[in-house]
């Protein structure tokens, strides 16, 4: 009989925002109930997870302590709210199904590396998803990229349209089980097929692994269906199929990436310290750039050539798994695509593109629904950089400092595109669109922001935007009616993206270096130092501008900045004798828009050097440039900092000047790399020293896609903070053009809020 | 100076010039019979730098523009109009071969020059001289081109190679060393259209000679105009290899530099190998080529697939040509 006082029993209405649906939330919560004996029910609804829970006083308070600090490893728990009321009289615990009206704002996870529970049962012959290359639960497995609308079920992702067999479903409702309402869940006998096929489509017989492993080893290009999209494989060692996979794919000279089997067979490869190995084995799972191991290595010379690191990567899915446990070597795993198109992510486009590139085709009947590359991160001595944020890491919502009143949708860049949707106190940042000037990547960048305001939920009200008009992202934003359009320089932008990557208000001295941007005055911007807050920004000092000659084709010839930069003065330089049928035209050319950009101060050195002088990728030369400057060199190259009543100019011809004295010197070419980039991190510096004495500002903020360079950012970090100066750089998103949306976002959101 | 004031001065000078026009008695304006109830006027400012290049000058340059614009609306010319803007310290003689060559093209287009003016102003006014040209024109029966005539299937028709004029001109003005290999395109083409309308009568929906901006603004313009999609195929539009070369070295997009003797059209796939045939007839024509379809998908977008099968969005030029940035 029921004796006690009723005061002792307690009843609240509990509910949960955050990343909640899809991470094993209500099995944790039922059990959770269970084991503290409390009695009531479970939901996911469209903000999240909803709790009924009662019983006895201490027990709700321990579930209410016990529901933040033991929450699964894949959830990520924004907001609590806690609503006390009569109890109902639940018998028992249960879970209810989703309710699916109302307004959707509950969060969509990120695709998730296969867990160790998984990997488990996968290498159990006596499991019943021993080798199956679709294994998952709800601690792993595919999501945003397989996720058609909300709420996050299964009969709205691309599993849809397998029905789950008896033993798959009875887990599936078994609240007790690990895969309780895992929604891409499936076993050998209900999940998808995965098939070998020839490069016309024809479905060749045999394990599709163990073939697919044999044509790798005989030098052949598979294509391989993965999270995100196709990639395509060889042999990582094999210089005649990396040679082969260059020239089907048209991409001469940029990095490929490595997939090792484990951490073991990646340290074979590159120097893995501890922040490494926790990237490389990270659920994210990004390529890391790492630096090579001395002495010969299993990778062929056309991986990567021109640079001392190597982007490594570890298996994400259970597929990769087992083809890198047959292959037995490191792999190469490239986008599928041809040359700068994005990644083929549907089946029958994938086989028309990639039928000339691949000889073979390991894929599977479960449709990715949403495009997404891999990520790119690079470790660094005092944490990393993102260099390219999408698979592993979107859609995670970064947390912002201030809310945003009106949601926003920023366009972002035109050439590393991402956009950006923020309201309340969550910035959406896309996975990495790319280059805009590709049909197809212009197409997803339209579709994408479709997908992402129908999945949160959200219609814009505001639009951020750069101020070019003749600008893609801009011309699509401006066809956006009924919005509040703010337009967002470049500069401004990248350092907006820094602030609201630090949750830092401002104003800050803003130190933006990078490719180009336009500015106001209508000459190029890439070197600038700005007041900067989140609502507004002065310039206060930037690199001398120096003529582009020939505009463009100034960016993919770096010696003409070599030209702009030395003029005549190049007594017996080889990069004026290399060029000299063209340096006299260069010096004269009209159309040579002025620039202040970083970037092509780099190119200049970099072309003296010997380095480059034409460019098969962007920012090839300065990565180059880095790659080849001696760390341990400590001279640096002095630049005169000159005023005329305006902003401060830095004089960066001083830094090519002297660079190419020591060349003719006779001093060794890594040796003038390093005095460079310890000359650019002084100059900035410097400047950074005299805006302090003017403006008494005292942080520093430090973004562009330049500052992608490692070496460049740690000798200006060390230096700045010998100078005094607090220094913020990017965490979670890159400091290159995959950062500007976010910045519009936060430039825009906080003139509404003004 | 003095030749400005509109006096004694001015009428020796038009004395002078209007003889090598074969024009007759000056008037304000010129009364011209058609006889066809549709009458069509086009103008048109010219200033290039330098005046003179290999394969015409601002003179003929001047002629071509108008009768151009005109023969892209089907239409044949008529009659001219020219008016030119003159910097004090032209030399006279320059005035004079630059009146001798509108005469000459003009005379070559069949097209009367029936009245003019011409201003002087003072030193640092005006850049040398600046040359207007009005022309009007009947419109060809069967002619029902219009920028919105495109539809989905049709062919893009281009007529000749991409790129000369705007390349011949840059180049002369920055003594790059290509114009010894370079000459410009510049010619009529009412010819042309008007062999084209014979041969694909209502199947030739629109006409445009990409001018300033190019191959790529002049496709947009028609896009946009249409409602539709233009896919080109890279391998297919020709671009010379000097163009090619002395664009690489200008950093410069073919797609976006001036033509004045080549023009684009959409037509009806079922027409379009007729005519194609009637343009290659011609020497206008003689390189006539498609390069590529008007497709319903992505309106107002022009895309071209690349000679490495990647899909390029090819833009308007906004301003002038800029590098792509960051
Ligand atoms: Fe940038
Ligand atoms: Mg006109
Ligand atoms: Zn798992
Ligand atoms: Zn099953």
């Amino acid at each position: 009989a029921h004796t006690g006082p009723v005061t002792t029993l307690k009843r609240v209405d509990v509910h949960v925002e955050g990343i909640v649906q899809g991470v094993g939330f209500r099995p944790f919560v039922y059990s959770l109930a269970n084991r503290l004996g409390l009695a009531g029910r479970v939901h996911n609804d469209v903000n999240g997870v909803h709790i009924e829970i009662e019983g006895a006083h201490a027990g709700v308070e321990a579930f209410l302590t016990a529901l933040e600090r033991d929450a699964p490893a894949l959830s990520a728990i924004e907001r609590v709210t806690v609503v006390s009321g009569e109890p109902a009289g639940h018998h028992g615990f249960t879970i209810a199904t989703s309710d699916p009206g109302g307004p959707r704002r509950a969060l969509v996870p990120a695709d998730t590396a296969t867990c160790d529970d998984c990997l488990r049962e996968l290498a159990d012959p006596a499991d019943r998803r021993h080798r199956h290359p679709f294994i998952n639960c709800t601690n792993c497995g595919p999501r945003l990229t397989i996720v058609r609308g909300v709420p996050y079920d299964r009969h709205l992702t691309t599993m849809a349209p397998f029905g789950l067999c008896p033993d798959c479903a009875r887990e599936y409702h078994d609240p007790g089980d690990r895969r309780y309402h895992a929604q891409p869940t499936c076993c050998p006998a209900c999940g998808p097929r995965l098939v070998l096929r020839d490069a016309r489509g024809t479905e060749l017989c045999g394990d599709p692994i163990a073939c697919a492993a044999t044509l790798l080893r005989a030098g052949r290009v598979v294509a391989v269906k993965g999270l995100g999209g196709y990639h395509l494989a060889v042999t990582a060692s094999d210089e005649r199929a990396a040679a082969t996979l260059r020239g089907r794919k048209h991409r001469e000279e940029k990095p490929f990436a490595v997939m090792a089997a484990d951490l073991a067979q990646a340290r074979r490869l590159a120097d893995i310290d501890d922040t490494a190995a926790a990237l490389l084995t990270g659920r994210a799972r990004p390529i890391v750039l790492l630096p090579r191991r001395d002495g010969p290595l299993p990778v062929a010379s056309s991986v990567a050539p021109g640079s001392r690191l190597l982007g490594l990567m570890l298996p994400y899915t259970a597929l990769h798994h087992l083809l890198l446990a047959e292959v037995a070597e490191p792999i190469v795993l490239t986008s599928g695509n041809v040359s700068d198109e994005p990644i083929a992510h549907e089946d029958g486009d994938a086989l028309t593109r990639l039928s000339g590139i691949a000889d073979a085709f390991l894929t599977h009947d479960r449709a990715i629904h949403l495009r997404a590359d891999d990520s790119v991160v690079r470790p660094l001595p005092g944490g990393i950089t993102v260099l390219r944020r999408a698979r592993g890491y979107a859609p995670e919502p970064l947390a912002l400092r201030r809310p945003v009143p009106r949601p926003v949708l920023a366009c972002g860049a035109q050439l590393d595109n991402t956009f950006c949707l923020a309201y309340g106190r969550r910035a959406f940042v896309s996975q990495h669109i790319g280059d805009l000037g590709n049909h197809d990547t212009l197409r997803s960048f339209v579709e994408g922001i479709d997908h992402y305001c129908h999945l949160l939920d959200l219609r814009p009200e505001i639009v951020a935007h750069d101020p070019h008009p003749g600008h893609p992202a801009t011309r699509h934003a401006l066809e956006i009616a009924g919005v509040d359009h703010v337009a967002v320089q470049h500069h401004h932008a990248h350092i907006a993206s820094c602030l609201a990557d630090n949750g830092d208000p401002g104003p800050v001295i803003g130190v933006a270096f990078d490719g180009l941007g336009h500015g106001p005055d209508g000459t190029l911007w890439g070197g600038e130092f700005l007041r900067a807050d989140l609502t507004g920004y002065e310039r206060l000092a930037h690199l001398a501008p120096v003529p582009m000659p020939g505009g463009a084709a100034a960016v993919r010839q770096p010696w003409r900045m070599t030209a702009a930069y030395l003029r005549d003065d190049h007594p017996g330089l080889d990069v004026a004798a290399r060029n000299a049928a063209h340096w006299a035209a260069a010096l004269t050319a009209a159309h040579a828009p002025l620039t202040s950009s970083a970037a092509r101060l780099f190119d200049a050195v970099a072309a003296l050097l010997g380095i480059r002088d034409t460019i098969t990728y962007d920012g090839q030369a300065a990565l180059e440039l880095e790659q080849r400057a001696d760390p341990a060199e400590t001279g640096a190259y002095p630049a005169a900092l000159t005023t005329t009543g305006g902003p401060l100019v830095v004089e960066g011809g001083d830094l090519v000047r002297a660079a190419a004295a020591d060349l003719a010197a006779g001093t060794d070419p890594a040796v003038i790399a390093g005095r460079f980039h310890n000359g650019v991190a002084a100059a900035i510096t410097r400047t950074c020293v005299e805006v302090r004495h003017d403006t008494g500002l005292t942080a520093v903020a430090l973004s562009g896609g330049l500052f992608h360079n490692a070496l460049l950012l740690d000798r200006t970090v060390q230096r700045l903070r010998a100078a005094g100066f607090r220094v913020l750089t990017h965490v979670r998103v890159p400091p290159g053009d995959g950062g500007i949306s976010l910045g519009q976002a936060a430039v825009a959101a906080a003139l509404d809020g003004r | 100076l003095g030749h400005g004031s509109g006096g004694q001065l001015m009428a020796e000078l038009l004395a002078d010039l209007t003889p090598r026009l074969g024009a007759g008695a000056l008037e304000d304006a010129a009364i011209v019979a058609t006889g066809a109830p549709e009458v069509v006027m086009s103008t048109d400012g010219f200033v290039v730098t330098p005046r003179f290049f290999p394969g015409g000058d601002i003179g003929s340059l001047a002629v071509h523009g108008t009768v151009n614009d005109l023969a892209m609306r089907g239409a044949v010319p008529v009659a001219l109009s020219l008016a030119y803007i003159v910097e004090e310290g032209l030399p006279l003689d320059e005035l004079r071969r630059v009146t001798a060559s509108v005469a000459r093209a003009a005379q070559a287009c069949d097209v009367r020059v029936v009245t003019g003016d011409t201003k002087v102003v003072g030193r640092g006014a005006a850049d040398g001289l600046y040359v207007t040209t009005t022309g009007i024109g009947v419109r060809l029966p069967g002619a029902h081109v219009a920028a919105a005539g495109g539809r989905p299937g049709d062919a893009v028709l281009l007529s000749g190679p991409i790129g000369l004029h705007g390349v011949t001109v840059l180049s002369t003005r920055e003594g790059l060393g290509f114009d010894s290999e370079l000459t410009s395109d510049s010619r009529p083409l009412h010819r042309l259209t008007a062999a084209m309308i014979a041969a694909g009568s209502c199947g030739v929906h629109a006409l445009r000679d990409p001018t300033r901006g190019g191959l790529a603004s002049a496709l947009n313009e028609l896009a946009a105009a249409s409602g539709v999609g233009v896919e080109l195929e890279e391998p297919a539009v020709p671009v010379p290899a000097q163009v090619a070369a002395a664009c690489e070295l200008l950093g410069l997009d073919p797609l976006h530099v001036a033509n004045e003797g080549c023009l684009v059209a959409f037509v009806d796939a079922a027409r379009a190998g007729t005519v194609l045939a009637a343009m290659r007839a011609l020497p206008e024509g003689s390189a006539a080529t498609r390069i590529g379809t008007v497709v319903a998908a992505h309106p107002g977008r022009v895309t071209m697939r690349t000679l490495v099968g990647s899909h390029r969005v090819v833009d308007m030029l906004v301003g002038e040509q800029l590098p792509r940035i960051c």
